[in-house]
Parts: C-alpha cells; structure tokens; sequence
C-alpha cells in the first residue's frame, strides 16, 4: 500500500531561531496522499500552510520528521537522503498563486524548459510541451507570451509546466486566489481531472471554500498542527 | 534553449540602447588605440618609406624629425667616397603655414633629391611624380589642394602635378613633396625689401674692411645675388641619406662616417627609435594611459549594467532554480549576455568607427593586431563584469519565487 502513495509526510516540525528567538512554525505535521488523490489543504493566515508546502516541495526542508514521496525516503530527520534540488526537479510539481511563469518565454518556452532542465533533448521537451498545452486546452496559444495569457490561461500553463517531468505530486499554494470564482472552479477541476488521469498526487492550499466539493480529502492546518476535516 | 537570447529578444529596445551605449564607449577605446597608432605610423611615415641605410644629420642633433638639423649640402659627394656607399640623397624638412585662397595651410615641406629621387616611392591617388626641378609639387589629400592647382610659396608659384593620401608628418600636418632646391627656396624666402637691406649691409661691411680699401670692386662684387657670391656657403639640407650596396657592412660605413666631426651617423632604425622614443613618446604614454582608463570605466559599466540586467530576472532565476535548474543554467544565462553585449557592443563600435573615424583631423588606424587586442579585451571584460551579476544571482533561494 504504500508504493501508492504519492506523498507521505509524517512529524514534521519547522523551527525557525533558537534560543529566545526560536519560532516554531509547524509541529507534528503529517499527510499522507495517494497516486492520483487530490487533498486541499485549508486554513487561516499564518496557520503554517505555505511552511509546510515548502517543507514537503523540499525548498524549505523541515527541522524534523520524515518525507517519503512516491515510496522513496527522501528525508528523515533535519538531514537529506538525495539530493533535494534534483529530487525536486524530477518528482515535484509546483503551481503558485500568481502563474509564475517566465515572462520573456512562450508559453510553450515555459513548459519545454522544465522538460530540458530535466535533461530532455529540446525536440523531446518541445514536442513533450505541446502535447501539454493541448491536454490543457492551450495549443492555439502555445507562442504567446504570458503578458499575452488571462490570468486563467497563465495558470494552465503553470500546471503545464508542473505536469512537464510526469512528478508523483504537485504541490498548488491558492492557485485560484487570483481567478474569478468560475475560473477558479475550472482550475480546480482540472487539478482534480490531472490527479486522476496521471496518478500524480495534488495538494492545494486554498482559502475558497466554493470548489471544496472538488477534492477526495481536506485537510485543515491551525497553529502548525495539520488535522484531517473531511474525507 | 538559449535562455540569453530569449531574454535579449523579450527585451530587444533595451539591449539595442545598452549595446549603443557600450558600443560607443568601446569606439573610444578602439579610437584611442587608432590615434596612438596613427601618431605612430605618422612620425615613421617617411622614415618607413623613403628606404635609406644611413642617415647623417648635424653633429650631436638627433636628426631632422627630433629636432633641427643643418648639414651642407655638399655632403652627398662627401658620403659617396665611404666604400659601400651607393647612393646618397639630400634631404629637407620643414614646416610652412600660409594663407591659400583666403584659408590657412599648414604644410610639412619635404624636398626629394631631384632627379635621383623624384617621389617614385610615393603611392599617388592621382597625377604624376616630379617631373622637372622646379616649380611641381605632390600634395597629400588632407591639404585640400586640387590636382592641376596652383598655389605660392614665397616667390614662386609651384603646381600640384600628384595627389598622394596618408602622407602626414609627426606634428599631423599633410605633407607637401617638393625638389630640395624648391624646398630650401621656401624655407629661407625672404621678402625683397629684407634682401636689398641686406645687400646694402654686405656693401657696407666690405667698405669698411681693409679688403673693401684695397680691392674697391669687391664692394659692388658682394651686393650681387647671395648664390653667386663664392664665399658665402649654399643653404644647408636637413639630412643626407644613404643607401648602401648589399655586401657593405653597414657598421664599418656608419664607423668611416662617425669619424668625421661635423656629422652625427644614424641607422633607420635608430632614426625611428629616436622619432619614437622623443618627440612622441610623450603622446604615446598619454593616449595609452588614457585607453587604460577608458577601459576599465567600460569594464565598470558593463558591470553595473549586467547586475541591472540581473537584478530584472531575480524571480526568473528563482523560478528557474525551484524547477530545478542548476546553477549553470543562470551563470550561462548571465555569462551568455555579457559575451553578447560584448560582442554588438565591440560590432557596433567597429561599424561606427569605419564612419566617424575618416572624419577626424588625424589619422585613426585601426590595425588588425590592436582590433584582435580590443577583442580580446572585450572578452576579458565581459566575463569579469559578468561576476557582480553572478554572484547576485547565485544568492537567490528558489523560495523566492515564492513571494
């Protein structure tokens, strides 16, 4: 059971300073989702969410606990196991609340990077890209600039570029927080249509609670403790 | 995919004016190294070209191009008996500033040995060589002169018969070739009323000698034309040069001729020394000092511009490294667009070069030794530059994109 899971945190703890400025900003955190599971991750402002999103994307990694991400240990205690920049590279996705995307590259530049950072040949990564672009419904618009794309079109091809290197989890901190409440609905779904058409696990932190019907399990997150509301 | 280029293209306007902007600054540099070679090629122009062995100028002097020099004109005969020596050509220099068609000229006069030496050696644009001892002259373009024009000097009226470009002495003035006697009739022309003031002095003077009381038609002999006065010398020449056959030995010729008191002997190649080592080398250290300067004020330039340029692509380069990029990929993206603006910088600077520099009132040569150094420079320049912006980019945490 476990080789199905495509994420699973357990313990994790995140202190920031020692001694009287010590700051601990997530404590006991643990998840665990499955290959083509999509959770939400829900709770106030400075509650821990974006701590512990950075913590399981290996960009901030915790001071303690252990992270497994598709049945490989990649963390056990405040000491790496792999290298956490090419583990990230090859195993995670990330959408962001703004697209984020490369201003000065196409949208199909956008994604077709990832793949070739990723060691892929650029006649790979570009066709790889465009097959992308067109499951998100974003061929006709793979040369446009991200200056050229709607906030909603940004975000497809965003998820994308997540999507790029097939990782076993993306990791979406409020994807939908600029959109309107359609597009964010849109966005959300297809996050859901990804998780179960690729068997990639998806976490979206999120405050909008109008898509919430869209995910297989929500977690809400208070004072750095990570508690399962609804499965 | 070349991540550089992209940038660049996204960004096109501005990388056009940065590069105009280095360009420019580059088109100093490389005229700044272009004077310093003209200044040189300028001084050791006729040194270069007029293909002597030997050069004997007036004791102790360092010869016509450093300073003033006065040697009798007989000297050539003097020169020939040395064994070795096969020919020997009088040679004149000097400066004359007139007034022509209402506008200043200022011309290096430089007298060739009429017939032996008539300007062959000279490359004409247009027209011909000197014809005749008297009265032609090959002009350099920069003069402004026309072919056929005729212009005076002192008494006489001399016509441009050749036009000749790239002819300009050390002080950067066009050079004017004459014959020597017309060259030395220029230089010690003096006005009718000085020459009759004169001839009366010398009257004078022989009246009140024992040889004026006793020989009384020596009195009217000497009020006669300077030239026909036996006792009074022929005006002096600037140099005498000498060619020597090919088995001579060039150190017993120059040992004969040092043994003479009157005359300081040197090579060719101690002439160009001298020429480079006095008069311009002043010049030299200045300019090449001020190249040093102006190069690493672009070297800082290019700096401060790259770090701006990455200072823009701060989220870029956090985005890239939480995809996963490595290091690499942003010191290629930062090195790339340093070598890039280097390079249209270094282009453009050559291209504008090629237009503004004819227009400058002395030569700026752009040798293909010193345009290969520039490159190099350039190149070293943009790495080293590229640094300040690697290093910032290199801080950058891939959280960053986060915010």
């Amino acid at each position: 059971m476990v080789d199905q899971l495509a994420i699973q945190a357990d313990g994790l703890k995140k202190v920031y300073g020692s001694g009287n400025t010590e700051v601990v900003a997530m404590e006991h955190a643990s998840m665990k989702v499955a290959r083509g599971e999509i959770v939400a991750l829900l709770g106030p402002s400075g509650s821990g969410k974006s701590t512990f999103l950075t913590a399981v994307g290996l960009i901030n990694p915790p001071s303690s606990g252990s992270i497994k991400i598709g049945g490989q240990v990649v963390l056990n205690g405040p000491k790496p196991i792999v290298d956490l920049k090419e583990f990230r590279r090859k195993h995670i996705g990330f959408v962001f609340q703004k697209a984020n995307l490369i201003p000065f590259l196409s949208a199909l530049e956008n994604v077709q990077i990832a793949l070739e950072i990723n060691g892929h040949s650029p006649k790979d990564s570009r066709s790889r890209a465009l097959e992308l672009l067109n499951e998100l419904g974003m061929a006709d618009r793979s040369s446009n600039l991200p200056s050229m794309l709607s906030g909603g079109q940004q975000q497809r091809v965003a998820i994308s570029r997540a999507l790029a290197n097939n990782p076993a989890v993306i990791l979406a901190d409020e994807p939908t927080a600029a959109l309107d409440s359609h597009l964010g609905r849109q966005v959300m779904e297809l996050f859901r249509d990804i998780a179960h058409k690729h068997g990639t696990g998806v976490i979206v932190v999120t405050h909008d609670q109008r898509a919430l019907d869209v995910f297989d399990a929500i977690y809400e997150m208070e004072d750095g403790i990570i508690k399962l509301s609804q499965q | 995919m070349n991540l550089a280029v992209k940038d660049i293209r996204h960004n096109l306007g501005r990388f056009i004016l940065t590069s105009v902007g280095i360009g420019m600054l580059l088109m100093v540099v490389m005229g700044m190294g272009g004077i310093y070679r003209g200044i040189i090629e300028d001084a050791t122009l006729l040194i270069d070209k007029m293909g002597g062995d030997i050069w004997i100028v007036q004791e102790n002097t360092r010869g016509p191009f450093a300073e003033l020099s006065r040697i009798p004109q007989n000297l050539t005969h003097r020169a020939l008996s040395v064994p070795g020596v096969t020919v020997a050509r009088s040679f004149v220099q000097h400066t004359v500033q007139r007034q022509h068609n209402g506008k200043r000229l200022r011309m290096t006069v430089v007298g060739l040995d009429w017939p032996m030496d008539k300007g062959q050696w000279v490359s004409l644009l247009s027209g011909r060589i000197l014809n005749q001892n008297h009265y032609e002259m090959i002009a350099d373009k920069s003069l402004g002169l026309d072919l056929g024009e005729k212009i005076k000097l002192g008494k006489n009226t001399y016509a441009v018969v050749g036009i000749t470009s790239s002819m300009i002495s050390s002080g950067g003035d066009g050079i004017g070739f004459f014959t020597v006697s017309d060259a030395i009739s220029i230089q010690f022309d003096s006005p009718g009323e000085a020459v009759r003031l004169e001839r009366a002095a010398r009257s004078a003077r022989v009246k009140k000698s024992d040889i004026g009381l006793k020989q009384p038609s020596l009195i009217e002999f000497s009020s006669q034309a300077s030239s026909l006065l036996p006792a009074l010398a022929s005006p002096q020449v600037s140099s005498v040069i000498l060619k020597l056959s090919p088995a001579a030995n060039i150190k017993q010729v120059m040992g004969i001729i040092e043994g003479w008191e009157d005359v300081s002997v040197y090579t060719s190649e101690d002439e160009r020394q001298l020429l480079l080592k006095g008069s311009v080398a002043k010049v030299r250290k200045q300019i090449g000092l001020f190249r040093i300067l102006l190069t690493i004020i672009s070297a800082i330039i290019m700096a401060l511009i790259l770090y701006t340029l990455t200072l823009d692509k701060l989220h870029s380069i956090a985005l890239l490294k939480l995809i996963g990029a490595s290091n690499w990929v942003t010191l290629k993206l930062i090195l790339q667009q340093a070598l890039i603006l280097g390079g249209t910088g270094y282009g453009i600077a050559y291209f504008l070069g090629q237009k503004i520099f004819p227009l400058f009132p002395r030569r700026v040569i752009l040798s293909a030794e010193d345009l290969i150094q520039l490159a190099i420079i350039v190149f070293i320049i943009s790495i080293l530059s590229s640094f300040l912006g690697i290093w910032r980019a290199l801080q950058v945490e891939p959280n960053e994109a986060l915010n």
